[in-house]
């Protein structure tokens, strides 16, 4: 039990790398890694809404949507499983705004290095997709906590390590036409194949 | 007549939502990998697209302010669900290939992002060619790549022979790079280099230059 949620949790950070191997996010990630010090603040507001609406989206879909599961409630023949997109937006929607009064209310300076990005997250492909793939892949409560915090983790790693390169890249001498954007995803592209070699890691 | 011509064809290269506006990358890369799934994509994208400009365009004043985008995105997510069970119901085949991307057009920044700069502060018809044109940017941008990595990747496009590879006694040796993620953000990068070079003014200044005289444009 236990090692299968290590499996699970390391996997998702390097060889399933929400960003590296599955481009989730990529709007984010390319735009908000200018210097590192922001890249950690988004970092960490990415593990903590990924930790939280993955297992709350599998709590949603086990005893409400997926085929049977209103059963508690007698209704066993319902199968809501096609509104599973809009009830997983709406989640995510909400939890990041629950989140910001908390935070705002109780942990003012966590607040203020977060500050904008945390409602950006809405509309962040890592955290819709994170959730996706927890009901593609069937994974229990347990796991899907798991994973929820390893994608997290593996996201805000991948951000990490793109804003340490682009601030060094800065002084560099690159040709007009790839400054900025273009140079980037050059980058991205080779932190990818960096990471494509840990896909061997077995468990 | 000018406005028309202009909402569909300046995201076409000008105002492209990948390669300019930082938009909708994620699927731009994501599904690449066979050009067909990338002329679905670009279908079920440009559809949803044109849909959500219309309805957020037809309730722009009636909206309040600040649950906008809450109501936005479930505008948005209908739009997404009818297109997912329609793929599912007519093509189960490219809805498992295309699996959670078809559901991720939610987040897609594009469909958010137009509905925000355009479709909430213009009228119908001409966030509907919006919808159009930013569709078919983005399309343009999804079958380039996809193009570049099936014909390298496998030698044929859609089923097609075109490069005859060697195990079947041909001359072209797939080369198994162009399938795999990391492809896909050097083509893009590459492509943005080839629309910078041709449109100078799209060229980002760099950040520790000292300022000249020559302007570049946007920032």
């Amino acid at each position: 039990m236990m090692d299968q949620l290590a499996a699970i949790f390391v996997r998702s950070i390097f060889v399933e790398n929400l960003a590296l191997a599955f481009f989730l996010g990529m709007c984010t990630f390319l735009a908000i890694s200018k210097q590192i010090k922001t890249a950690i603040g988004l970092g960490a507001a990415v593990i903590l809404v990924e930790g939280i609406t993955v297992p709350v989206n599998n709590l949603i879909y086990t005893y409400l949507l997926r085929d049977g599961a209103l059963a508690w409630a007698g209704l066993g023949h319902l199968d809501f499983s096609y509104l599973g997109l809009i009830s997983y937006i709406g989640v995510i929607a909400a939890m990041v705004q629950i989140l910001e009064m908390i935070l705002n209310r109780f942990f003012p300076v966590l607040y203020n290095v977060m500050g904008i990005f945390l409602p950006l997250l809405t509309v962040n492909c890592a955290i819709l997709g994170a959730s996706l793939f927890m009901v593609q892949r069937d994974y229990t409560f347990v796991e899907s906590a798991a994973y929820g915090f390893g994608v997290g983790v593996g996201w805000a790693l991948a951000l990490i390590a793109l804003a340490g390169l682009r601030e060094k890249m800065k002084y560099s001498e690159i040709p007009d036409g790839l400054q900025g954007l273009g140079i980037v995803f050059i980058t991205a592209g080779l932190m990818s194949m960096a990471f494509m070699s840990m896909a061997g890691i077995q468990f | 007549m000018v406005r028309i011509r202009q909402a569909l064809l300046t995201p076409l290269i000008d105002e492209n939502p990948v390669t300019f506006q930082i938009l909708g990358i994620c699927s731009a890369v994501a599904i690449t990998t066979s050009l067909y799934s990338a002329l679905v994509m670009s279908l079920a994208l440009t559809s949803v697209l044109a849909y959500s400009n219309v309805t957020i365009s037809l309730m722009r004043r009636h909206l309040p302010r600040s649950v906008r985008i809450i109501v936005q995105m479930t505008v948005i997510a209908s739009g997404v669900i009818v297109v997912d069970e329609f793929l599912q119901a007519f093509a189960p085949e490219t809805a498992r290939t295309l699996s959670v991307f078809v559901g991720q057009i939610v987040t897609n920044c594009i469909v958010l992002g137009r509905a925000e700069s355009f479709a909430a502060h213009n009228r119908v018809g001409i966030s509907f060619l919006d919808g159009i044109g930013n569709g078919m940017g983005f399309s343009l941008i999804l079958i380039t790549v996809a193009i570049i990595r099936e014909l390298f990747g496998t030698g044929s496009l859609m089923q097609v022979e075109i490069f005859k590879p060697v195990i079947d006694g041909g001359w072209f040796e797939p080369n198994a790079l162009a399938l795999l993620p990391p492809s896909a953000f050097f083509i893009i990068g590459f492509i943005i280099w080839g629309v910078r070079s041709w449109k100078p003014k799209q060229v980002e200044r760099s950040d520790f230059q000292p300022l000249t005289d020559h302007e570049m444009g946007h920032e």
